[in-house]
């Protein structure tokens, strides 16, 4: 997998006008994306996504070009195969587990089949199959996540955006989620990038970490295993 | 009294036509202005509320001008599609479509605006194409903000009376609705024509209001 991000935005929010410079390169399969709120770390992940679209800039995935000012390019959201968890979940309140699971299998305006197998493997896969007919509501922070990952992996996503997947979950829950996670991404084999800004996400993911502040890239380092811890805090004790 | 049920079906043949119709372009405008932003989409904004603070009798010679027998779009309507929109039903559907339809879309462009655009970005993400964005998950989501504003609608339909008149008229049977009814008949002394049409419009009011409030209560 190589993903090759550059883009500059100017963002008005209030009085403030942020401006974003952001370039980065990684073929690894797990990325940190790490920094302070505020740095820019969410936007980056919504302009891979195609919900954003940056002023200039090329973003190109395994050699598929999703963005490119020059070239005039620009593939809506729906065309780029970018599975995203975002921080609140967005899990659909309207519809029940099997439906938001089903939901992005039929793009038409028909409802995705919720009984179909598919749906059925990936609520047994995640451990969701008593949940199949509650509501977003009924669930638990931990539950919700899981529905929210089953259905961003459901179509077999090229890349899987991660915005502070862990942010919302209490730190036990966390500890296990993390492990969790870095399971996930062996047994899909999709490569994942996540934003945190919680110094013990990096030490638990990071094989890229990419480390923003005030809307640029401010390093970018390449983690070994063996050396990750040391790496890490090295990295993050300059910051 | 049957003669005095017939401008309340009269009424109620206008009020849901013309409910049905700015329901249709209340939502549609509503999506259009919260989508795109464009120049001049403010002062859109505004004349599509106007007829929300304007006199009837104002809108009902707007109306007029421009749908009259020789207005704008009433001559050519007449000489090109034989269409005659005054002194006729149809006229009093005009009128109260028009009084109605900023209530419809005010309410909608609330409603849809108010849905957690998280849920309409996850939805794109997740390969859906924009109508069925907006019909699987930005309408599903706003539908009670949306009723509740068709149902003022509804009610200011039915409550129609000074542009009605002045596009319509007031011919029984064919454009005198039950607000006119009630008027005339206490004009011309007919108290017990005008209590049984009042009685009968409240009960009317009343179930329309009690039912609206049991679908609103049901939660999805």
């Amino acid at each position: 997998m190589k993903l090759d991000v550059q883009m500059r935005m100017s963002l008005k929010a209030e009085d403030r006008l942020f401006q974003f410079d952001v370039a980065f390169q990684s073929a690894k399969n797990l990325i940190v994306i790490f920094g302070p709120s505020g740095a820019g770390k969410s936007v980056t992940i919504q302009a891979i996504a195609g919900l954003i679209k940056p002023e200039q800039g090329r973003i190109v995935l395994d050699g598929r070009t999703l963005f490119d000012s020059n070239a005039g390019v620009n593939l809506a959201a729906r065309e780029r195969n970018v599975g995203y968890v975002f921080q609140d979940y967005a899990l659909f309140p309207h519809l029940t587990v099997a439906q938001n699971l089903a939901f992005p299998l039929q793009r038409s305006l028909r409802d995705g089949d919720a009984g179909s197998a598919l749906v059925q493997e990936f609520l047994a896969k995640f451990d969701l199959a008593d949940l199949r007919a509650s509501y977003p509501r009924q669930l638990s922070g931990g539950q919700r996540q899981r529905v929210a990952l089953a259905r961003a992996l459901i179509r077999k996503p090229d890349i899987l955006l991660l915005d502070e997947p862990l942010a919302a979950l209490d730190p036990v829950l966390r500890g296990k989620t993390r492990g969790e996670l870095l399971k996930l991404q062996q047994s899909f084999d999709v490569p994942m990038v996540v934003i945190t800004h919680d110094p013990a996400d990096v030490e638990a993911f990071a094989e890229d970490l990419i480390v923003f502040d005030n809307g640029k890239v401010a390093r970018q380092i390449s983690v070994d295993a063996t050396r990750r811890a040391s790496q890490i805090r090295e990295v993050l004790a300059l910051d | 009294m049957t003669d005095a049920l017939v401008p309340l079906l009269l009424t109620l043949k206008i009020a849901v036509t013309a409910t049905a119709i700015v329901l249709f372009v209340g939502v549609a405008c509503a999506y259009v202005l919260n989508r795109y932003s464009f120049w001049g989409g403010q002062i859109i904004d505004a004349i599509f509320t106007l007829p929300m603070v304007m006199p009837p009798t104002v809108l009902g010679y707007y109306l007029l001008v421009v749908f009259g027998r020789r207005g704008w779009l009433g001559a050519w309507l007449q000489e090109n599609l034989g269409i005659q929109l005054i002194f006729t039903w149809q006229g009093a559907v005009l009128a109260s479509a028009s009084v109605a339809f900023p209530l419809v879309y005010r309410a909608a462009r609330a409603a849809l605006g108010g849905v957690d655009h998280h849920l309409e970005n996850a939805a794109r993400v997740l390969g859906a194409r924009e109508a069925k964005v907006f019909f699987r998950v930005s309408l599903p989501l706003a539908w009670r903000g949306v009723f509740a504003g068709t149902m003022l609608a509804f009610a200011r339909a039915m409550g129609e009376f000074g542009a009605t008149l002045m596009i319509a008229g007031s011919i029984p049977g064919k454009t005198q609705t039950i607000s006119i009814a009630i008027y005339e008949a206490v004009q011309a002394g007919q108290d017990n024509v005008a209590n049984f049409l009042v009685l009968l419009t409240s009960l009317v009011c009343v179930c329309i209001l009690a039912a609206s409030g049991k679908l609103l209560q049901r939660e999805f």
